[in-house]
């Protein structure tokens, strides 16, 4: 009877726990399904050719043209800014913190650093509109008001962590051994960080920088209040852009009548954007299987 | 019996004087003195924790990466205190006393650049010579013609005993005169155990070699001096062959005779 009743609260867990994966995997599966819907509606009307080779977005103007290339433009300006800045700062804070710093100094500093990637974006976006654009309008002074410049700037600092975090965590998984070893011949603490250290933490550096990417594609508030709502193919970063989800937030939120072809245009846009971040995540995953080392 | 010899073989290599050392507040060395002369090998012995480990690494500095570590005595290496070195000093220090450490620890480099990684890390950028350079020393390292057609491939892809061999090239690169090998064959079969202690056979004509060691029988094999350890302190040293026959010492006897440890 004991053992009957164990049985029975073993299945009843199982199935909560089972239930709650698949829960995931529905949505996901559930998301896909709408996108992809919708965006097959649309494609209907607008040749997929059109949709990858015009170079104009202006599905809300008399004139339409259905150019997804502008706002992909513009979500790769901003992403590459984004990266730029986080890239070199994250690595280094990530070395800094493994070989120099002390103990206590680390344990302090990651969770203040984390904090970076907690503060509400729509916070970044107002600091990119109102400090950081004014300050490089100093020194640029035709620099417009929205640029991707300084949205792709504070969405870099905004990342870092991603970067960093991840960068340690990988840094720290190369075994003390190499670096002894490294020391042994009288190569500096340096030397050993950037010629033994960082090439065998690779892999996992490649896939925080990817991570980060992906985020920073993904970005809206942003983008959205510094960077501009101007499709433009352009890889000038101080003229006002917009990007993909840019784009489908000023659509969602105008008064675009549903089941329209304006309507459908941020499903396309959605798709593009997800399989441009697809596309990311799964290359680092691979990445991470073919290269990642295991160290006894 | 330390100035006997002396007398009788040449000058010391290194010598240490009342060497204490702290872990924080455990007394990890108690007051060793132990000289060593140039061109041979002198093994190290003596149950888990009884610190020669940290004797041989307090000959190249480290123990320095250690917190909380404190260090008292002399440590002469051609008769320069070596803890009087100043910090820039020390990269100069580790160039001169090369290290091999238990199990092998190649780069994840090709295994070309493995051995060449202490000359460029020491500013040597000739092309020719790193060339040179390799070659010598994997040749040193009997090495050489197992791996002459693949310098190009990933260290990670020899074996553990090859990969020993490439550490102790990589370590002879640099043109130490001190080699420190903390027990070096521990992590490997009985062949590639072999072949290492021909070759530090072969290589005591050129380096002073100090070899940190479970193995009694290894000790025996591959080395002149031997000195035992243990509980912090030196019990004994003399040369290999009194000690394995006639150690003046009971706790010696009773530890080469497997007593205890």
């Amino acid at each position: 009877m004991m053992l009957f009743s164990r049985v029975i609260k073993e299945k009843i867990i199982v199935s909560v726990l089972a239930f709650c994966a698949l829960l995931t995997v529905l949505t996901t599966i559930g998301i896909l399904y709408v996108l992809l819907s919708e965006a097959f509606v649309f494609f209907t009307e607008v040749s997929i050719v059109d949709f990858l080779t015009d170079t104009q977005w202006t599905p809300l103007f008399a004139d339409k043209h259905f150019g997804i290339l502008p706002l992909l433009s513009g979500t790769f300006l901003t992403s590459l800014i984004a990266i730029s800045v986080a890239l070199p700062i994250g690595l280094t804070i990530a070395i800094y913190l493994n070989e120099y710093a002390h103990e206590q100094f680390k344990t302090v500093i990651k969770p203040i650093l984390e904090l970076l990637a907690a503060v509400p974006t729509v916070v970044y976006g107002f600091f990119a509109l109102t400090v950081v654009t004014p300050f490089l309008q100093s020194f640029f002074p035709e620099m417009a008001g929205f640029n991707s410049l300084s949205a792709g700037f504070v969405m870099g600092i905004m990342i870092i962590p991603y970067v960093s975090s991840l960068s340690d965590d990988a840094i720290s998984a190369v075994p003390i051994s190499l670096r002894h070893g490294s020391l042994a011949l009288g190569a500096s603490r340096l030397q050993t960080a950037f010629r033994v250290i960082v090439p065998s933490a690779a892999s996992g550096i490649i896939v925080s920088v990817l991570l980060a990417i992906s985020r920073a594609v993904g970005e809206t508030m942003i983008v959205a209040v510094a960077a501009g709502q101007q499709p433009r193919l352009t890889l000038n970063p101080l003229v006002p852009i917009e990007t993909i989800t840019t784009y489908i937030v000023q659509v969602s939120m105008g008064d675009v009548p549903q089941n329209s072809l304006e309507y459908r245009t941020i499903f396309a846009a959605g798709i593009t954007l997800f399989v441009f971040t697809f596309i990311l995540n799964n290359i680092g995953h691979w990445f991470n299987k073919k290269y990642h080392r295991k160290y006894e | 019996m330390a100035e006997k010899l002396k007398k009788a073989e040449g000058s010391f290599k290194i010598e240490s004087k009342d060497v204490h050392l702290y872990y924080g507040d455990f007394h990890a060395l108690k007051g060793i003195n132990l000289s060593m002369l140039e061109n041979t090998v002198t093994a190290l012995i003596g149950p888990s924790g009884c610190g020669k480990s940290t004797y041989l690494r307090l000959l190249n500095r480290m123990n320095d990466l250690i917190p909380d570590i404190q260090i008292k005595g002399q440590v002469l290496i051609d008769g320069q205190d070596i803890y009087q070195l100043k910090s820039s000093e020390i990269d100069h220090l580790r160039r001169n006393v090369g290290m091999v450490f238990q199990k092998p620890n190649p780069f994840p480099k090709s295994i070309f650049e493995n051995v060449a990684y202490g000359l460029r890390v020491n500013g040597i950028t000739d092309k020719s010579f790193i060339e040179n350079q390799v070659e010598k020393t994997l040749r040193e390292a009997a090495l050489w013609d197992e791996v002459k057609d693949k310098l190009k491939k990933s260290a990670f892809e020899l074996s553990g005993g090859q990969q020993q061999r490439l550490c102790i090239a990589r370590a002879l690169a640099i043109e130490p005169s001190i080699i420190l090998m903390d027990e070096p064959a521990s992590a490997l079969d009985p062949i590639s155990t072999g072949k290492i202690e021909d070759l530090i056979f072969q290589l005591k004509k050129d380096f002073t070699i100090i070899i940190v060691t479970h193995n009694m029988q290894q000790a025996g094999r591959v080395s002149d001096f031997t000195g035992f350890f243990y509980l912090g302190e030196l019990i004994e040293f003399d040369k290999t062959k009194k000690i394995f026959t006639n150690p003046s010492k009971q706790e010696t006897e009773n530890y080469i005779t497997g007593r205890f440890g």
